[in-house]
């Protein structure tokens, strides 16, 4: 299974640069995607994120799971775009939006996410004399992502309990026992980030 | 090995009478508690770091009142828990290790090294850039842990750190804070694995029970269930 956004562990150059550079990257590749007004333009940006992903080594079959949710918003905004506006404009609206998100995914599936979060935190440096405390912001950001697989976990379970007893599906009957559970969880993270010293 | 104190514990949720008349010295290497469901074992082994304070009474390790010097006994004292997932904070392994030494004041680099020379002891270094969330419930245990015994603690409280495990991976779990230099304090239903323990202490709704050698301890245990 391939999670999206998960750091793909290797030793290539792109693992090597500072995320910071990456980051910036990122931007003027999206600025460039979204200003290219020609199909060729795009096809050329298509090339380089390929050779991004060569470059990293990453397997097709992850940088495939990268894109493959994306298909039916693909599906969808190609046909609207088809109909309303032209071929040539799907092709051009489809294309940026496919290869925005491969760039992100090529950040991501070459940093740790340790490394995003110190950025994040040297950025946030600033704002400390408004009280923003970088550190705690960081922390936070870990957390949340930490936790996508908990709550991922704690839908599963509470869709399968309502199977197994053959309720139908309401919003209400998997919202309550899911809520109970995932605040159970953040009470037991709590009690965990105070035992591992987080309140020092 | 440090001196865990209890001192004319109470202890109460609501009305609900969870702990009663608690008094007792701790100080060996190994220390089994058990008791049924309820009989406030959980509530015990978190007032030794200061998760759970007193209603009455106090709790020290090593003179420090858990209560008041919270901070520093937490720095002596590490935490295991039932459920792995709760207490893994960070999204790959090698960073969850690293995370307990953010405030350890060492350098990048060191703190890399220590978090290697950490998940090769525990077998996890192939694992060092895996999603934590990925890993066997055995690993994440044992994830945990190391995460835990990287900051040096003198004890370590596990309050049944086995519960969710197959007996396989229970028995890998148990060996392994059983054979650490480190003491001890293990919550457990698993009495077979308490036989080297040096004292085993039963809890039956509240009270001290039994209190001895683990032959003995276990056996009151037993004929309590009867
Ligand atoms: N946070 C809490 N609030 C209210 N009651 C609690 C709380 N934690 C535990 N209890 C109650 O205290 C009693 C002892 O719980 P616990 O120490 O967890 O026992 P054990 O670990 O031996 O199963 C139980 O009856 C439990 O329901
Ligand atoms: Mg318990």
């Amino acid at each position: 299974m391939t999670v999206i956004g998960l750091y793909h562990a290797g030793s290539s150059v792109l693992h090597r640069v500072p995320a910071g550079w990456k980051l910036l990257g990122m931007l003027f590749a999206i600025v460039a995607v979204l200003a290219a007004s020609r199909p060729w333009q795009l096809g050329v940006a298509a090339l380089v994120v390929t050779g991004g992903f060569a470059l990293a080594r990453i397997p097709l079959r992850v940088a495939w799971a990268q894109l493959w949710p994306l298909r039916w918003v693909i599906l969808f905004v190609g046909v609207f775009q088809v109909i309303f506006s032209g071929p040539e404009r799907a092709v051009m609206v489809c294309g940026s939006l496919l290869i925005t998100v491969a760039v992100a995914a090529l950040v991501t599936l070459t940093t740790r996410v340790t490394e995003m979060l110190d950025v994040c935190q040297r950025l946030l440096r600033p704002l400390r004399r408004f009280g923003v405390d970088p550190d705690r912001v960081g922390l936070v950001l870990a957390l949340t992502i930490r936790c996508i697989p908990l709550l991922v976990d704690i839908v599963r379970e509470v869709s399968e309990a309502r199977k197994a007893r053959g309720t139908g599906f309401s919003l209400r009957s998997m919202a309550g026992p899911a809520v109970v559970r995932a605040l159970r969880v953040a009470d037991a993270m709590g009690d965990a980030l105070i035992a591992r010293g987080v309140d020092d | 090995m440090a001196e865990i104190r209890f001192t004319a514990v109470h202890h109460r949720f609501g009305d609900r009478v969870v702990l009663e008349d608690l008094d007792l010295t701790l100080s060996e290497h190994r220390i089994g508690i058990v008791g049924a469901n309820g009989s406030g074992k959980s509530t015990m082994a978190r007032m030794i770091n200061g998760l759970v304070r007193p209603t009455s009474g106090s709790v020290t390790v090593d003179g420090l009142d858990t209560t008041a010097k919270g901070r520093e006994v937490r720095r002596r004292v590490g935490f295991v828990f039932t459920d792995p997932d709760n207490q893994i904070v960070m999204p790959t392994v090698a960073e969850d290790v690293a995370f307990s030494l953010r405030r350890s004041g060492l350098t990048k680099p060191e703190i890399a090294q220590r978090t290697r020379e950490v998940l090769r002891r525990f077998d996890l270094d192939e694992h060092a850039d895996h999603p934590t969330h990925l890993l066997s419930g055995g690993q994440k245990q044992l994830l945990a842990i190391a995460a835990v015994l990287i900051t040096g603690p003198d004890v370590i409280v596990a309050d049944e750190p086995t519960t969710l495990l197959d007996l396989r991976n229970a028995r890998m779990v148990n060996d392994l804070l059983a054979g650490m230099p480190e003491q001890v304090v293990l919550v457990t239903h698993h009495l077979h694995l308490l036989e080297r323990f040096d004292r085993v202490v039963v809890l039956d709704s509240g009270r001290v029970v039994a209190d001895g050698v683990p032959d003995s301890a276990v056996n009151a245990y037993t004929r309590l269930l009867a």
